[in-house]
């Protein structure tokens, strides 16, 4: 590209100029990358589609709703799993949200900044623990206080929800933290000049207003807690039977996948196994997505009121 | 008054119990790993093979390759991948195109990892017909995209828009201002976050268990199933030997401290300020 000598760089360049300045290559590129993003993630709701179509067109919606899971048999429901991965949830939920808020609420309105920094950072490095490490002290740590407690079998639904209560807390204390120190100072103050107590001003006002950030961390950790796969896997029991006392032995569908998916012998066995991969999918990002717009609402609200 | 303040001591006690418990988990954790994986650590483990099961000795040498193995293929395939989605999105995206990328990216983010697993089985290992460190890379490299995409993008988004405009304003042109003033800038923090992002997929199990399998022996090339430590400790902590156990012990205070000793240092070495679940 030639420069004209008097008119210089101010003369609006070319589509071609700019093609051979590199901006439009950098910007092509690189936003080919991005969309491989889209393009991956619809690769994979594709594959799983498509893997599972055998039980989808043979048991249709009967196979979340059956409980006889044979793969001999040829019969594939899926209900005993969806009870654990639920059950399992729920009562880890049951026991982490109000330990994990507390917590957010000391380290957020209370501790000191050093202190709250120094636990963050314990908390965000526990986050980072690798769930197979949890399910090695379920193994080995865990279960044998269960059996000495008077579960039956040490392993089973209440064992793996303790396992992952203690997975998840993690991510609610320090997602709740940041939504409880986005709530306006002012809002703090005008409870505290009216008289309330700190504990009244945090209780009545800080956390009501930070609820949207709160309930959107349960969520994510709900989205974590149905797929957590390894630490279940290793102290739910593998019973695929539905029984009555949250002490007995269970199954998940990521505990299925992940004991079966090797030994499937026959196609519509796989192709049931895929299908559960389709369900914890779909569940998943119903909750991350939900999660995630509660979030964000929490979090541009309060950088509103600066 | 004395009731309410009281209420609000005793409140604040609470709160500061359940920080003091959340806290101690992981020391909890550290205690046991260090008592009994101390225990059974020794050199051997890190430098021989497996031995068949029941007799004793023996340790991980492959595993401990394996793991370095993929996690080299997962940062030479997803980081580049992740990291030029984020450029484009901090310093090229227009309209709502990457409004939706992103919000995919964090769908993406929070598929369970077993799921991920699942797709790298269908688009690698059958086609393929075998298990192969390709395979479990790949589906480490899925799980690694979406994060270094986002630290890289929120990272370049901190550099001043000062130093952009200094840079055009001496006629560079858009992508030079990227590459020469932005990028540099952004590096420390890019770089940590790449770490965190490359430990966490690290420790991941449930994606490698039908991708790269795992092996007894050595594997040469991508080409082959190969052992890693977390699918090791799975294996071995379920098995009903004793040695066997004393062995996941080991492994698992080897990976725990790959883990911790790369989280902290990224931390607080490079750049304090980052958090990895926002």
């Amino acid at each position: 590209m030639t420069i004209d000598p008097v008119r210089g760089a101010s003369r609006p360049r070319s589509f071609l100029g700019r093609l051979l300045a590199g901006d439009q290559v950098a910007r092509a590129i690189t936003a080919t990358f991005a969309g491989g993003i889209l393009l991956l993630t619809g690769l994979l709701v594709f594959e799983l589609f498509q893997s599972s179509a055998l039980t989808r067109d043979k048991f249709g919606w009967a196979f979340l709703f059956t409980r006889i899971w044979d793969p001999v048999a040829g019969q594939f429901g899926a209900l005993p799993f969806l009870y654990g991965t639920l059950a399992t949830s729920a009562l880890a939920l049951a026991m982490a949200v109000p330990l994990g808020l507390g917590a957010a609420i000391f380290l957020a309105e209370l501790a000191p900044p050093r202190i709250s920094d120094a636990l963050t950072f314990v908390i965000e490095l526990l986050a980072a623990v690798p769930s197979v490490i949890y399910g090695l002290l379920g193994v080995f740590v865990l279960v044998p206080i269960m059996r000495a407690l008077g579960a039956p079998y040490g392993v089973g639904v209440l064992t793996a929800a303790v396992v992952l209560a203690v997975m998840i807390l993690p991510f609610i204390v320090s997602i709740s933290r940041e939504a409880l120190l986005s709530v306006p100072r002012e809002q703090r103050e005008a409870a505290l000049a009216l008289g309330a107590t700190r504990w009244e001003s945090t209780w009545q006002v800080v956390v009501p207003f930070a609820r949207l950030g709160i309930v959107g961390s349960v969520f994510l950790a709900l989205a974590r807690a149905l797929g957590e796969t390894m630490a279940v896997t290793m102290v739910i029991g593998n019973d695929p039977r539905i029984h009555a006392s949250i002490l007995a032995p269970g199954y998940s569908i990521a505990a299925v996948i992940a004991n079966e998916f090797t030994e499937a012998t026959s196609d519509l066995h796989l192709s049931g196994l895929i299908e559960l991969g389709l369900v914890l999918f779909f569940l998943t990002v119903l909750l991350n997505g939900v999660a995630r717009l509660l979030i964000l609402s929490t979090t541009r609200r309060g950088t509103q009121h600066p | 008054m004395i009731w309410r303040k009281l209420v609000n001591w005793i409140m604040f006690a609470l709160t500061g119990l359940c920080a003091l418990a959340t806290v101690s988990v992981l020391f909890f954790i550290l205690g046991y790993l260090l008592w009994y994986g101390s225990r059974s650590l020794s050199w051997s483990f890190l430098t021989h093979l497996p031995t068949p099961a029941g007799e004793a000795g023996g340790g991980m040498a492959n595993a401990i390759l394996g793991t370095g193995k993929l996690l080299l293929l997962t940062t030479l395939m997803g980081v580049p991948a992740g990291f030029l989605a984020g450029v484009y999105l901090s310093e090229f995206g227009r309209g709502s195109f990457p409004a939706v990328v992103r919000y995919t990216a964090d769908l993406l983010n929070g598929v369970p990892s077993i799921v991920i697993g699942i797709f790298a089985y269908a688009i690698v290992v059958k086609p393929m017909r075998h298990f192969s460190a390709l395979a479990g890379a790949v589906a480490l490299s899925i799980m690694v995209i979406p994060i270094t995409m986002r630290t890289t993008e929120q990272f370049l988004r901190a550099v001043p828009q000062t130093l952009r405009e200094g840079a055009l304003a001496l006629g560079a042109s858009q992508w030079k201002t990227v590459a020469s003033v932005v990028i540099p800038a952004g590096f420390r923090g890019v770089l940590t976050g790449t770490i965190l992002g490359v430990a966490r997929v690290a420790g991941e199990t449930a994606p490698l268990l039908f991708t790269s399998f795992s092996n007894q022996y050595w594997s040469s090339g991508w080409n082959q199933p190969t052992a890693s430590l977390p699918v090791m400790i799975f294996n071995y902590a379920i098995s009903p030997y004793d040695d066997w156990h004393r062995q996941a012990w080991a492994a698992g205070l080897v990976l725990l401290a790959l883990m911790l000793t790369a989280n902290v240092a990224a931390r607080l070495v490079l750049s304090p300020k980052v958090n990895q679940n926002a």
